[in-house]
């Protein structure tokens, strides 16, 4: 094999995986609040669109800069996933977790229809100032935005993983998210970190918006990333953190070669042959498929909760 | 210190579960609360510590009141303020923390980290094999270790009074024996009053002051411990200590005390 194909398998497989971290990070919004308030949220990546068409929009037509917009995005975000809370979901504790994936199904749609109306449909491009050439390591060029974004996704987790793993407020999170009625019981005021919970969740959003809205650019479409969460937090089970990064980062590599290999294979002569049809996008699927193949075999994912149980 | 005041309690708006009862708990006391399954000694326990509300439970009459202030209408979170902690039936440790990280959030309400250190280590001297085990998963834990932890994560709160449901349940004797020793020296060392549920009335009322004895939502006997310890009913119901040494049903207990009332 010659070292060009090594080099740009590498150079695949590490855009991939740097990817895969934008992924984990969307994701790890959606394990928040699945692990401590048990609600799935399936609006999780229109919460991205909404953040990065907000920012997006306010700095293409109001002329208002990046940092400001994504405070005012990150505010905004805040305080609606804090309602969101208080209005929709906490009444709904104690219903069946059918009803809440109803509803934020249906808040989905919602604000999929809503934030056009507002402030228009047209793709608009999002610019984090990060330059287009790509990075030369050797033989390996990486996508700038790639690198930007899986190191902000990093240091994001780590920040994150300190918090949640040595604060007082982080135990007492984890405490939440072990049993809500025993926390109760230890004083612990339960509905005051279903908002926090919900509050990093909005955090995550807009990071993820700023991100992959530079990376693809923003319209209503950017809430497509939300829907590669789904495999990402399956493969590496619902409750888990370190499961949604690994995840993410298989997600990504998955995608990078299905994209790179099997896509333009798809279009050669001999393939056209016995498959008469329009080839590629395996990229979009090839996640799912996995997916499905780590249901199989491992029903509560790769890094699912043991349910520990001792009698 | 804790008087409950002829409380009736109601779940989902029909289901009738206390009937008025009564109990009252002097400080640094050991009461007891005794009954069959079902009786509602955990309702009781959880209408004090505001427990009820999460399972659309509700104190309908009645009022609770703690060193003087009405607590049948506050949140959980802040009945454990006030100095009033509960410990699950079936003990429930988070299972996914560590020893050490369960008894950090038992503590949640104590914001100086020295005082929670301290309080550490005094659940520690409480429970040695805890400390072997601080930094486990508490879901691996033995069962009596869980209970363990249990109480001593209750503790880190610093309560006044701490509420024990069926601390006994599913232990093995030895096991017991040691629990129900360090309840006596958390008294006694700690200084908090306990309030005890438990469905093994001799061990209960061998350590206790007061007894109260529920049935069907209402109390039918109470006393002093040594009282109930001695009452033929109760040795006859829980012990099954009846004439002619044949176990006795609960019914056969009552209509025994209807027709004792009646001949006498
Ligand atoms: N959340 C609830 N909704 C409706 N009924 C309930 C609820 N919790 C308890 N009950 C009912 O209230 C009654 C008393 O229950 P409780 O748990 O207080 O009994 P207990 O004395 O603690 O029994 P055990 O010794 O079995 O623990 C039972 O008949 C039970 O079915
Ligand atoms: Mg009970």
């Amino acid at each position: 094999m010659d070292m060009f194909a090594v080099w740009y398998f590498v150079e695949t497989t590490i855009n991939g995986a740097l990817i895969g971290l934008m992924y984990a990070l969307i994701a790890l919004g959606f394990v928040l609040i699945y692990k401590s308030t048990d609600a799935i949220n399936f609006a999780q990546g229109q919460f991205v669109m909404i953040s990065g068409v907000m920012v997006a929009a306010l700095a293409a037509d109001y002329g208002v800069p990046i940092v400001v917009g994504a405070i005012v995005a990150l505010v905004f975000m805040i305080l609606f996933n804090v309602m969101l809370e208080r209005i929709v979901l906490r009444p709904m504790i104690g219903r069946p977790v059918v009803a809440i994936i109803m509803a934020t199904i249906g808040l989905a749609a919602f604000l999929e229809g809503l934030f056009p109306m507002i402030f228009g449909a047209t793709t608009r491009a999002l610019d984090l100032g990060i330059p287009n050439d790509p990075i030369i390591i050797g033989q390996i060029y990486l996508t700038p935005i790639n690198v930007v974004g899986g190191a902000v996704a990093l240091t994001f987790f780590g920040a994150f993983s300190i918090f949640f793993m040595k604060s007082r407020k982080g135990v007492a999170l984890r405490a939440v998210a072990d049993n809500h009625q025993v926390s109760m019981a230890m004083g612990i005021n339960v509905e005051r970190y279903f908002v926090l919970a919900w509050s990093m969740a909005g955090v995550v959003a807009v990071l993820g918006g700023l991100l992959w809205g530079s990376a693809i650019g923003v319209d209503n479409t950017l809430a497509v990333v939300g829907l590669k969460v789904f495999p990402v937090v399956i493969l590496g089970g619902l409750e888990s953190i370190i499961g949604a990064i690994v995840g993410g980062i298989i997600v990504g590599v998955i995608e990078a070669w299905g994209g790179t290999y099997i896509d333009p294979a798809m279009t050669q002569p001999w393939f056209r042959e016995f498959f008469p049809f329009e080839g590629g996008g395996t990229k979009d699927f090839l996640p799912y498929l996995l997916m499905i193949v780590v249901l199989f075999f491992k029903p509560y994912g790769l890094f699912g909760k043991v349910h520990i149980e001792r009698v | 210190m804790l008087a409950i005041n002829n409380i009736e309690v109601i779940y989902n708006n029909v289901v009738l579960v206390l009937k008025g009862i009564s109990i009252d708990v002097k400080p640094q006391s050991i009461t007891t609360i005794l009954g069959a399954n079902g009786a509602g000694k955990t309702t009781t326990l959880k209408s004090i510590s505001g427990l009820l509300k999460p399972e659309r439970g509700q104190v309908t009459r009645g009022s609770i009141e703690f060193n003087g202030e009405r607590i049948d209408k506050l949140a959980p979170h802040e009945t454990v303020k006030k100095g009033v902690v509960q410990v699950f039936e079936g003990r429930r440790v988070f299972t996914h923390l560590s020893i050490e990280d369960n008894l950090l959030a038992g503590a949640h309400i104590v914001s100086d980290m020295k005082t929670v250190r301290d309080m550490i280590d005094q659940v520690y001297t409480f429970f040695p094999r805890l400390k072997e085990r601080r930094t486990g998963q508490a879901g691996y834990l033995s069962g009596g270790e869980q209970q363990m932890l249990a109480i001593g994560r209750a503790l880190m709160s610093n309560p006044k009074m701490i509420m024990l449901d069926e601390p006994s349940l599913g232990l093995a004797p030895m096991i017991i024996e040691e629990i129900f020793d360090i309840i006596q020296r958390m008294r006694k060392e700690a200084g908090v009053t306990i309030l005890l549920v438990e469905q093994n009335a001799n061990l209960a009322l061998s350590i206790a002051d007061q007894g109260y004895v529920m049935e069907n939502g209402s109390i039918v006997m109470e006393g002093p411990a040594k009282e109930l310890l001695a009452n033929s009913d109760i040795q006859e119901f829980y012990l099954g200590i009846g004439e002619g040494g044949s176990k006795k049903s609960f019914r056969d207990v009552k209509h025994y005390r209807r027709r004792k009332r009646w001949l006498g």
